[in-house]
C-alpha cells in the first residue's frame, strides 16, 4: 500500500514535469498544426543554454531558464518565419515536407550541441538537486517538487494567457478558422508566428526543468519525441488543461508500472494509453 | 654524345629514379575501424580513438611498422549496430586496409563478427563483452581486461559475501552488455545459493528512477548488483541518494557503465562515495607499467583540444595497448600475414602500458584484470581529484589491490 501511494505521488510529480515539456508542443502542433518534430531538440538546446549559464556564471538553473526565455521567443519567431516562407506558404502537402524540415533542424541542433559541448552528459548544480524531503520513511526528491511547482505554474499561466488575453484568443481563433480571421482584417501568419514564439519561449523554462530532473546529453531529444507527442495527442490537440491532465495520467501510470509491475513495461504504457484513449475518444481527452 | 649512350644514361636515370620513388612512396600500412563519434557511445569512442592515435603517432615517430608509416582509416558508426557491417565491408573491399580494429563496445561490434570469421580476418576487439562466445572466431583478440565471462559477477559477489551479503537485488538495463552481465550474475548467484529478491530490467530512455529504487529498497536486499548504461547510471545514483536504499545493503554497484568517465564522475561528485564498481585502469600505484605515465602525459594534453574525456582512464590506454600488441606481433613475424599475427598473439604474453596481456583460446584475457574499486572521499564538482590515488580504492584483483572494502554501503557513503 505504501509502495502504491508513493508511486502515485511520484507519478503526479513526474506527470507535471511531462506537462511542462509538452505544453509548447500543444501550442505549436496542437493549435497551429505545425509538424514540429524538432520540439524536443529545442528543449534539449534550452537545457544546454541553462547548463552554460549555470556552469560559467553559477546562475540558478530556473533563473537561467528565465533568462534564455526571451532568446527562445526570438528563435521561435525566426524558425516559424523560415518554415512559413519555405514550406507552409507553398501548398497543401506542406505538412509532410514540414516534417522533413523540422527533422533536419533537429539533427542540426544535435550536431551543433555535440560540436560545442561534446557528447558527454551535462548536469547543473543547485541547492535543491540531490536532496529529499522526508515524511517518516517516505522521501520525495526536492528537484521533483521544484519541477512539479514550476511546471504547474507554467501550464496554468499559459492556459490563462490563451483564454483571457486578446492575443491568446487571437491564437485560438487562428487555430479554429484562419480564413475568418483574415476576413476580420488580421494577419494570421503574424499571429501564428507570435504563437510559435510563445511555444518556443516556454521551452526556456521547460529546458531548465529537464536538466534539473536528470542530466542531459545531445541525443536526449529522441527519448522525448514519443512522450511529448503522445501527451499532446492524448490531451486533445491544442488543449492546455488537457495536456496537464494527460501528462499526469501518463506519469502516474508509468510510475505505478515501474514500481509494481516491472520496468520493462513502462515504455509501452504511454502508447497503450494513447491507443486506448483514441479508441474511446478520437478527439482526445479534452479535444473538441 | 652517341645516341646509345644517351639512351642508356636516360634509362639508368629512369630506373634509379623509379627505385628511389618506390622507396619514398612505400604505401602506408592501413588500419581500418569504425568508431562511435556520435550517439550514446561517442564519449567512449572518441577517447578510445585518441588512445589509438597517440600509438599511431608514437609508432610513426619510431619509423613505422616494417619501415612503413601507419595510417588509420576511421568512419563514424554513430553508435549503431546497423552501420558497422557496411563500414567493415567497405574497409576491406574498397579501402583495402591491411588490418582491422573493432569499434568501441559490444553493440557495434557484434554484427561484424560473422563477416570477419567468414573472411578469415584478424580483428582486434575493443571492449566488447562476450561477442565471440558463440561465433568462435580464432582470430579475435579483445583488448579489454574482462577475462572469463563469469569473473565479473564472481569478483563482485566474492566481495559481497565476505562482507556478509546473503541475498541479492539485480537492476539491469535492457541492453546487450548489461544483459550479458545479468545472465552471468544470475548463474553465479544460483551456484552459490544466493537468492535473488529483486530482479528488474529497465528499458533505455527511463527518465526517472525514484519509483524503481523505492521498489528495490522495499525488497531489503544485502547485495545490490547494478548493470546500467551511462545515461541511467547518474539517474540511479541520484535516486539512491534521495530515496535511500536501506541499512541492509552491504555493497552496491558492480557493472555501472558511465562511472568511469570524467564528466559523469565530476557531475555526481559525492554521490559516488561508497559505490563499488568495475573499472579498467585507475591512478593507483599498482597500475603503472612501462610507458603508462608517458602515455597519460600525452593524452592529458591532447584530450583538451580533442574535447574528449580529460581523464581517459577507461578506454584510451587500452586503445594504445591494442596498437602495442599489433606492433609487437608485426615486428616478430616481420609480415602483415594475419594468420601469422594471430598465432603470435595467441602464443605469447604481451607487454603493454596496461600491464602484461595473455589470451586464452577464445581471444579473451586468460585471467581477468577487471578491477572492482570503491569510491571514497569524493567531493563535488572537481575533476582533478580523480587524478590522485585513493579516490577509487582497488579491492580486486588481489595482485592489484590497494585497500579493503568499507561496508555496509551507508557507512561507506560518508
Amino acid at each position: 500500500m505504501d509502495l502504491l501511494l508513493g508511486a502515485v505521488v511520484l507519478g503526479v510529480l513526474l506527470g507535471c514535469f511531462y506537462a511542462a515539456v509538452s505544453v509548447g508542443l500543444s501550442v505549436s502542433f496542437g493549435l497551429l498544426d505545425v509538424p514540429h518534430v524538432a520540439h524536443p531538440a529545442f528543449l534539449v538546446l534550452a537545457s544546454y543554454g541553462v547548463f552554460q549559464l549555470n556552469e560559467s556564471y553559477d546562475i540558478d538553473p530556473l533563473l537561467a531558464g528565465l533568462i534564455i526565455t526571451p532568446l527562445f521567443f526570438v528563435f521561435g519567431l525566426l524558425a516559424y518565419r523560415v518554415y512559413h516562407e519555405t514550406f507552409e506558404r507553398r501548398g497543401s502537402d506542406a505538412a509532410v515536407r514540414g516534417i522533413a524540415f523540422f527533422f533536419g533542424i533537429a539533427f542540426i541542433i544535435e550536431v551543433l550541441i555535440i560540436l560545442q559541448f561534446g557528447v558527454d552528459q551535462r548536469s547543473v548544480s543547485a541547492t535543491y538537486i540531490g536532496k529529499a524531503w522526508r515524511f517518516g520513511e517516505f522521501r520525495i526528491p526536492i528537484r521533483q517538487l521544484v519541477a512539479f511547482a514550476v511546471a504547474l505554474a507554467l501550464t496554468v499561466l499559459l492556459a490563462v494567457y490563451l483564454s483571457k488575453t486578446f492575443m491568446g484568443r487571437a491564437i485560438r481563433a487562428v487555430a479554429q478558422d484562419e480564413e475568418a480571421l483574415r476576413l476580420m482584417g488580421a494577419n494570421p501568419v503574424r499571429i501564428k508566428q507570435f504563437a510559435f514564439g510563445i511555444a518556443t519561449a516556454v521551452l526556456g523554462i521547460a529546458g531548465a526543468l529537464l536538466i534539473i530532473v536528470a542530466p542531459v546529453e545531445p541525443t536526449l531529444d529522441r527519448a522525448y519525441i514519443g512522450r511529448t507527442f503522445c501527451v499532446v495527442v492524448m490531451a486533445g490537440l491544442g488543449s492546455i488543461s488537457g495536456t496537464l491532465i494527460a501528462a499526469i495520467i501518463l506519469g502516474v501510470a508509468e510510475s505505478i508500472v515501474l514500481t509494481l509491475f516491472g520496468a520493462s513495461w513502462a515504455p509501452a504504457i504511454s502508447f497503450a494509453m494513447l491507443l486506448g484513449v483514441l479508441a474511446v475518444r478520437p478527439q482526445g481527452l479534452l479535444g473538441r | 654524345m652517341e645516341r646509345r649512350t644517351f639512351l642508356g644514361g636516360a634509362m639508368a636515370v629512369a630506373v634509379v629514379g623509379h627505385g628511389s620513388r618506390a622507396l619514398a612512396q612505400q604505401p602506408p600500412i592501413k588500419i581500418g575501424m569504425s568508431m562511435p563519434q556520435t550517439g550514446g557511445l561517442a564519449g567512449g569512442g572518441k577517447a578510445s580513438l585518441l588512445g589509438i592515435e597517440i600509438w599511431r603517432d608514437d609508432v610513426n615517430a619510431k619509423g613505422g611498422l616494417l619501415g612503413r608509416k601507419v595510417e588509420l582509416v576511421v568512419y563514424d558508426d554513430k553508435s549503431s549496430a546497423s552501420e558497422t557491417p557496411a563500414i567493415y565491408a567497405k574497409l576491406v573491399d574498397v579501402d583495402k586496409v591491411d588490418l582491422l580494429f573493432a569499434p568501441y563496445a559490444t553493440v557495434p561490434t557484434a554484427p561484424i563478427m560473422p563477416f570477419v570469421k567468414q573472411r578469415g580476418l584478424l580483428l582486434m576487439g575493443n571492449f566488447s563483452f562476450q561477442v565471440n562466445s558463440k561465433v568462435g572466431h580464432d582470430m579475435w583478440f579483445n583488448n579489454a581486461p574482462w577475462g572469463p565471462a563469469d569473473s565479473w559477477a564472481a569478483s563482485f559477489l566474492d566481495l559481497a559475501q565476505k562482507a556478509g551479503g546473503k541475498n541479492m537485488a539485480l537492476l539491469t538495463a535492457d541492453q546487450e552488455f548489461a544483459q550479458n552481465l545479468a545472465v552471468t550474475a544470475r548463474d553465479v548467484a544460483k551456484k552459490r545459493n544466493i537468492p535473488i529478491v529483486f530482479d528488474q530490467v529497465y528499458p533505455p530512455n527511463t527518465v526517472e528512477f525514484s519509483s524503481i529504487i523505492r521498489a528495490l529498497k522495499a525488497a531489503k536486499p544485502d547485495i545490490v548488483y547494478v548493470a546500467s548504461y551511462p545515461p541511467d547510471s547518474a539517474g540511479i545514483l541520484r535516486a539512491v541518494n534521495e530515496i535511500g536504499i536501506g541499512d541492509s545493503v552491504k555493497i552496491f554497484g558492480g557493472g555501472m557503465v558511465g562511472l568511469q568517465f570524467a564528466a559523469v564522475m565530476s557531475n555526481l561528485g559525492s554521490l559516488l562515495n561508497g559505490v563499488v564498481n568495475y573499472n579498467t585502469w585507475l591512478p593507483e600505484k599498482s597500475m603503472y607499467f612501462d610507458g603508462t605515465k608517458e602515455f597519460f602525459d600525452k593524452y592529458t594534453k591532447r584530450a583538451v583540444e580533442a574535447k574528449v574525456d580529460p581523464l581517459g582512464y577507461y578506454l584510451a590506454p587500452f586503445g594504445y595497448a591494442m596498437g602495442q600488441m599489433i606492433e609487437a606481433a608485426v615486428a616478430a613475424t616481420k609480415s602483415l600475414d594475419q594468420k601469422g599475427i594471430a598465432k603470435y598473439l595467441r602464443e605469447n604474453e604481451h607487454k603493454t602500458i596496461v600491464g602484461p596481456i595473455a589470451f586464452s583460446a577464445d581471444g579473451e584475457r586468460k585471467e581477468t584484470a577487471t578491477l572492482q574499486a570503491q569510491f571514497r572521499g569524493v567531493k563535488d564538482k572537481d575533476i582533478e581529484q580523480f587524478r590522485s590515488s585513493g579516490k577509487q580504492v582497488i579491492l580486486f584483483p588481489d595482485k592489484l589491490k590497494t585497500g579493503e572494502l568499507i561496508s555496509p554501503f551507508e557507512a561507506a557513503r560518508n
